[in-house]
């Protein structure tokens, strides 16, 4: 009997989703054991003509990170679409744009003078640019054009479940991976299309281990300002965290280290636009009714748009700066 | 032709949107470019509602709540008087306008004020023109579109 | 004129094409290495607090995202004018030691170390860490395995997440280590230790004792006489962390030693149109071209480099390992004369790794790092920093300019990899070169050979806990270039 075929792929990404799958460790064996693999291009040779080759829906499941930025990545995501049972955007880059997504403040044209202009290390005084096409002695050859904007997967097609996390954590992937396989092992239906897994239908906070109090606060310091209380709400101690806006799942493993959460997994349950609950929570636990004194406070908060985005502009309701 | 803004105006039950009726029934034209929402308190008003509003064809989006120190849920509109700002530094940050966007008391007796608000609120957006949202559409049919090989044995590039 | 083109490349860094034109008489006309991605860091820097960099930029690489963590954190630094307390540089040495000693171990065993360890013309399917682990044991693949979860916990402990960590802040860390945290690190160091020596071992007993590899390793098919470049520390030793940035040129002569904050004027980089890439050079030399020699500002990063520009290792093992590399390569142990050939890079590797295993030991004793002392917030503003560490791909540098404020204005970062896009280039050409010859029938050994010419880089991750039978199919599909058709089609296990 053959075993169901296991892709995954990676778009405009880092390689840490590609790295948290292989960080559930010895439980990879009952993966490996129990899919054939398809498609890896981080961990095997199959080239894209043989995913091509495959029958449409031959791929039981695949599990594609990445934003798509380029004409590559939309092509792959339509591929992998026509060739899979069951697609899920996996991680943050994927499901809401991530880190990459950040790029949506700015252009392409924004990126590429700079990168191939004004950086102090460039030398390039012809303003040679990458192109898709390009003539050489012995031919053509190309690379896939770069979009303005980034998209996420289920902005360019028909995604079945999304598992969020920058990366997932690989708790979170075992289990989910695990109950993948004892659905289709035992037969069993799979949860409702558009599902998020690996996460919980709460925030962040509700994981953390701090002690929480009544939120007041005056001022936001930066994190290195401060040595904070290791066991007190960082919110509540003047440090910006993303926390009340995001979902959990990830076992709030920054804030235990000390550091505020910056959001990687996304908008929590029912939430449409993460920068816009953050804003509004935020508003929540501002002290003030001055509105001179509010005027001061909110211009004093470091970077809101970087930090209320960071792993979800492209896909909020604006989706990019417009300047 | 002139540009007519589309104004998106969220209303608090108890005071703004009271006002707002009071013009009505006393006759006062104010221009009808402005949709109403009644909430029952400005402090229900999410950020989310403006980008919402914006992004999918406003022009302008007017907040109206109870005075300060009248709320009927006592601190609603306070959390309103904070969140209208930093929604206002989301949108410059944005490259949008902050002036799009636009808070005001207005209580239950006063018609008139909100009839004057709206007015100078409806020129205001038409003097800063319609809202135009960068395209997000990409063209998948340029001629130097990366190609994938659809299907095997195709004799054009293998990718 | 033929045309082939090997896409996606697979088992190295994210993206990378390779598109080969062939001659009507079955010689190599040229071929050009491209990289289809660009993501633009650089840009929506602006705007954010620089101390955030650190969390930021750890995305520009999940493999090694320690490696950006800590260059972006050391800028930060100089941004500030931060003063570390004692206790956060060794925390942060330490978690750094312990990252390199579960990479390299990855790519040795896994991606690189199969051509090696079985050879290049080994069949596809034992061409992997399953050939590996049939030469040398499964007791390997547990011991790597181990290796990898020994590394990620380690960065646990002190970076707070074992994919992007986030402890490293302006003035120090924000996560101080327990005696119980400690305790587990010295354990885990004895075991990278006794995994360091294994390797070793086993690169005598399965590379090294067969003579057909030494030669294949010293041939000329895989040689480039380069720059290199690495950072030393205070007595020229290798040092990961930090140190100033040594570049050596091809005839051992110093071109260069410099302080981070002084990069630009030594470095600079190149634009091809047909890659998002770009191809950085020694300034003073100058950019001439996909060329070697001293007169070519081409220069290689990578664990060779720092061997070669380096006078030795920190801790005794690899220091005499170190010794050993170099007499048997160059007659010389004392390393003053360079090593040359790409695939000798594997082995430096190795030399490297047993220095990252025996430093976290060294490091994980010393009591300091259980401090309450590790952070001190700065008080001031420079705005403007350069933070440099050795990624274990090459010379990361990450440079930040900010305003009053500490939000970053501009940000230029040239990235490990990066460094070697123009060795990589010349080393797929020349072997492509070599193997791809008139009359000779173009077969699944070109292939190999071909990709073995740039694995010896390391790709931008490390990935293999998991052993997969490598079937590796490969598909060769030769096209003549004029009418399209396919001239012939060559499959490795299709």
């Amino acid at each position: 009997m053959t075993k169901p075929k296991l892709a995954v792929y990676w778009a405009a990404s880092c390689g840490g989703c590609d790295i948290a799958i292989l960080d559930i460790e010895e439980k990879i064996l009952a993966v490996a054991d129990f899919f054939d693999l398809a498609f890896w291009p981080c961990v095997a040779d199959f080239k894209y003509k043989d995913v091509a080759a495959l029958d449409d829906g031959a791929i039981t499941l695949t599990l594609f990170n990445g934003a798509i930025r380029n004409d590559e990545n939309f092509a792959i995501a339509e591929l992998l679409r026509r060739k899979s049972v069951v697609l899920c955007a996996f991680g943050s880059c994927a499901s809401d744009g991530g880190i990459p997504g950040m790029a949506n403040f700015y252009d392409r044209q924004a990126i590429f003078d700079y990168v191939y202009g004004k950086s102090p290390s460039t030398v390039n005084p012809d303003k040679v640019y990458p192109q898709p096409l390009t003539k050489v002695p012995e031919g053509e050859v190309y690379i896939p054009a770069m979009w303005d904007a980034v998209w996420t997967l289920p902005q360019v097609v028909d995604v079945d479940y999304i598992i969020p996390g920058c990366p997932p954590q690989s708790d979170q992937i075992a289990a989910v991976v695990g109950a993948v396989i004892d659905i289709l092992k035992n037969g069993k239906p799979l949860p409702p299309k558009g599902t998020v897994l690996g996460a919980t239908e709460s925030t962040c906070c509700d994981e953390c281990l701090r002690q929480r109090d009544v939120k007041k606060i005056k001022k936001f310091v930066r994190p290195f300002e401060i040595i904070p209380d290791p066991d007190l709400c960082l919110m509540e101690q003047g440090i910006l965290c993303v926390g009340p806006a995001t979902r959990g799942g990830c076992g709030a493993k920054c804030v235990a280290a000390g550091m505020p959460c910056r959001g990687c997994y996304g908008m929590p349950a029912n939430v449409r636009d993460q920068g816009a609950k953050m804003a509004s929570a935020l508003a929540s636990v501002i002290d003030s009714t001055d509105p001179e004194e509010i005027d001061r406070i909110v211009a004093a908060i470091p970077d809101p748009l970087g930090t209320f985005y960071r792993f979800t502009l492209a896909d909020s309701l604006l989706r990019r700066a417009q300047a | 032709m002139t540009f007519e803004p589309k104004i998106i105006g969220i209303l608090c039950n108890w005071c703004s949107y009271t006002g707002a009726d009071l013009a009505g029934t006393a006759r006062m034209k104010y221009p009808a470019n402005m949709r109403s929402v009644r909430v029952m308190c400005s402090g229900r008003v999410d950020p989310g509602f403006v980008f919402d509003a914006l992004a999918h064809g406003a022009d302008g989006v007017l907040v109206c709540g109870c005075h300060p120190g009248d709320c009927h849920y006592v601190e609603g509109n306070y959390k309103c008087l904070r969140r209208i700002p930093l929604t206002q530094r989301l949108l410059q940050e944005m490259g949008i306008d902050p002036k799009r966007l636009r808070l005001e008391w207005v209580s239950a007796s006063e018609g008139g004020r909100f009839q004057k608000i709206v007015t100078e609120f409806t020129e205001e957006i038409r003097a800063l023109g319609p809202l135009k949202l960068r395209d997000m559409k990409f063209d998948m049919n340029r001629p130097d579109r990366y190609s994938l090989m659809a299907e095997p044995g195709d004799k054009e590039h293998t990718y | 004129m033929k045309s082939i083109t090997i896409d996606p490349i697979t088992r190295l860094e994210g993206h990378g094409k390779i598109h080969l034109f062939v001659n009507d008489d079955g010689s190599l006309a040229n071929c050009y290495f491209q990289v289809p991605e660009l993501r633009g860091f650089e840009i929506f820097a602006r705007g954010r607090p620089v101390e955030e960099m650190a969390r930021i930029t750890t995305r520009i690489c999940g493999v090694c995202p320690d490696a950006h963590h800590m260059a972006a954190a050391k800028a930060a630094d100089a941004v500030y004018g931060a003063q570390l307390p004692p206790a956060a540089v060794k925390l942060r040495n330490l978690v750094y030691n312990a990252f390199f000693a579960g990479d390299h171990a990855t790519h040795f065993y896994a991606l690189g170390g199969p051509d090696f360890v079985c050879g290049p013309d080994a069949p596809p399917g034992e061409r992997n860490i399953l050939g590996v682990v049939a030469k040398v044991g499964l007791e390997a693949g547990k011991k790597v395995i181990a290796q990898r979860a020994a590394g990620q916990r380690i960065i646990e402990i002190i970076g707070g997440k074992k994919v992007h960590p986030v402890t490293a802040i302006p003035g120090g860390m924000s996560k101080r280590v327990s005696k119980e945290e400690q305790a587990e690190m010295i354990k885990l160091g004895e075991q990278m230790v006794e995994f360091g020596k294994f390797t070793i071992q086993v690169l005598n007993d399965v590379v090294l004792a067969n003579k057909a590899y030494v030669d294949m390793i010293l041939s000329d098919a895989y040689a480039h006489q380069t720059y290199n470049m690495g950072l030393v520390d205070a007595n020229n030793k290798v040092n990961f962390y930090d140190g100033k940035v040594r570049v050596v040129g091809p005839d051992g002569k110093e071109h260069a030693k410099y302080e981070p904050k002084d990069y630009l004027d030594y470095v600079a980089e190149h634009v091809e149109p047909y890659s998002y890439l770009k191809y950085p050079y020694l300034k003073k030399v100058g950019w001439k071209g996909f060329v070697d020699g001293v007169d070519s500002g081409v220069y290689k990063a990578s664990p060779l480099s720092r061997l070669n520009v380096s006078d030795g290792m920190a801790t005794p093992l690899a220091q005499a390992e170190y010794e050993r590399f170099y007499k048997t390569l160059t007659g010389d142990a004392s390393g003053k004369t360079m090593v040359h050939a790409t695939l000798a890079t594997h082995w430096a590797r190795v030399v490297e790794l047993m220095y990252a295993c025996e430093a976290t030991l060294q490091q994980a004793k010393d009591d300091e790092i259980t401090s309450d002392k590790i952070h001190n917030p700065p008080q001031g503003i420079v705005g403007e920093g350069v933070g440099i560490v050795e990624a274990p791909r090459g010379t990361l540098t990450h440079h930040y300019k900010t305003d009053q404020n500490g939000f970053v204005t501009e940000a230029n970062l040239i990235v490990g990899t990066t460094n070697n896009n123009a060795p990589i280039t010349m080393s797929i050409k020349r072997a492509a070169e070599g193997l791809i010859k008139k009359g000779t029938p173009i077969t699944h050994g070109i292939l190999n050979r071909i990709e073995m010419a740039f694995r010896a880089y390391d790709p931008c991750f490390g990935c293999a806990t998991h052993s997969l039978p490598g079937e590796m199919p490969l598909e060769l599909v030769i096209h003549d270039a004029r009418s399209g058709d396919v001239v012939d089609v060559v499959c490795r296990n299709c």
